[in-house]
């Protein structure tokens, strides 16, 4: 995998500053957190990755726009579809059924890939994004707090999920903890202060 | 068992049929204010003529083609101008003056160039296209612009696109379109027959009606056109219900 490379990175909303000549290397293929308080640009920073937003000075290389997944801050689900649906929306091969079943199981979601989105709690659309940012076909797969609303039993099942599922790809996710990146055999790679 | 929404409606109804009837034994002259029950009366006796059935189908079809060209041309510029905003910017003095123009106006002018049966058609379109225009334009302004973002990430086709975020996201604003338009599609497109007085419509109808002084007949043939229009708004939001069923089911 690619090394994800961040060239004096600029951004700023208005007046508003977020990030400053940022350069930093991500080393291809494995799992990255990048940690600071609210506001510092954590968010921006992925958007920018994803291609999102467009950084006002810097260079981002090593990215394959046609290969990249995500789980954003929010869960960004299609309310009206069912889950399964939502899923196979970032992965239209996924046509087998068992196959799908399998990935909700392994998820802690047992039968509910039927479900509307819109029936689901917090948590389960959490996992739900989850499982479409994995099943995507992508070599960079960027995550904004990923376990946000999970409690530590569904954590460490969606970890363990995202683990099995990773197969080499780069990691780039976005968290308040150390113990977040550590979950998925990674460490915090970038920290970033909020500025003023 | 009637819903209790269903029972309030129907009470409403009866209330003012009530009134209604009041009001015509008070008036007393059949000229001036017929009896609903007189109306009715005369609508089942026009309903057993085939001449009924010619004019209801013959503005029916003009009025309803009209409306569902309308809602097809709409839709499509809707689409186009959320696409490309010149298209926008050129429709947008267009539309604007086009929900401004008085029925008369437009069918006096139509009537310079096209034959009268022809009429109800047209202005059905011309009345409706601002207003599915500019509905579907507000829907698709409104879509989620992070599930946009999400499609754009996980590289989703755009069939499956229309299908998952758009449709679902604009289908109120397509429901309130139609619940708007059908019922402004008969009056306008019946308003232009009964200037244009194209044979055997149901415009023409009206001003035989009121020529003679056939206060129930006119009153019978509102009575069938506020019927033809509920029931056809109905069917057309079932239609456009199950096909954006169907479609998100694809």
């Amino acid at each position: 995998m690619t090394d994800i490379v961040l060239s004096g990175i600029s951004k700023a909303f208005g007046e508003k500053r977020v990030l400053e000549n940022l350069s930093h290397t991500f080393a291809g293929g494995k799992v990255h957190g990048v940690m600071g308080p609210s506001g510092c640009g954590k968010t921006t920073l992925l958007n920018l990755l994803l291609g999102l937003l467009p950084p006002d000075a810097g260079m981002v290389g090593g990215v394959n726009p046609g290969a990249l997944s995500a789980v954003f801050q929010e869960d960004r689900l299609c309310e009206r579809l069912s889950a399964g649906a939502n899923v196979r929306l970032a992965a239209p091969r996924l046509r087998d059924k068992d196959a799908l079943r399998e990935l909700f199981e392994e998820i802690g979601l047992p039968g509910a890939e039927k479900t509307p989105v819109y029936e689901l709690s917090g948590g389960m659309k959490r996992r739900v994004a989850l499982l479409r940012a994995l099943v995507a076909p992508s070599e960079l797969l960027v995550m904004d707090e990923p376990f946000t609303g999970l409690d530590a039993a569904m954590k460490e099942a969606a970890a363990a999920c995202i683990l099995r599922r990773l197969r080499g790809r780069t990691v780039i996710m976005a968290t308040h903890g150390e113990g977040d990146a550590a979950l998925l055999g990674g460490g915090v790679s970038l920290r970033l202060e909020r500025r003023l | 068992m009637l819903s209790h929404k269903r029972r309030a409606a129907a009470l409403a109804a009866l209330f003012w049929l009530a009134v209604w009837h009041i009001a015509s034994v008070l008036v007393g002259n059949d000229i001036l204010l017929v009896s609903p029950l007189a109306a009715l009366t005369r609508l089942f006796e026009m309903a057993l003529t085939p001449w009924f059935w010619s004019s209801a189908a013959f503005s029916l079809l003009r009025i309803m083609g009209g409306f569902f060209s309308a809602l097809a041309a709409g839709t499509l510029l809707a689409v186009a101008a959320a696409r490309f905003p010149l298209v926008k910017a050129l429709l947008a003095p267009l539309t604007g003056a086009a929900k401004a123009v008085p029925v008369a106006s437009y069918t006096i002018l139509l009537l310079v160039f096209l034959r009268a049966r022809s009429l109800s058609f047209i202005i059905a379109f011309l009345m409706i296209l601002p207003i599915v225009y500019d509905t579907l334009s507000e829907g698709l302004r409104n879509t989620d612009r992070k599930l946009l973002e999400m499609a754009k990430v996980f590289r989703v086709p755009p069939l499956r696109r229309l299908r998952s975020i758009y449709i679902p996201q604009i289908l109120p604003y397509l429901i309130s379109a139609v619940g708007v338009g059908v019922g402004i599609a008969w009056k306008s497109g019946v308003a232009a027959e009964v200037i244009g007085l194209p044979q055997g419509s149901v415009g023409s109808r009206l001003y035989e009606a009121k020529l003679f002084l056939d206060m129930r007949g006119l009153f019978a043939w509102t009575v069938a056109v506020m019927l033809l229009c509920a029931g056809l708004e109905k069917l057309t939001l079932w239609l456009i219900k199950r096909a954006a069923r169907a479609l998100e089911r694809m």
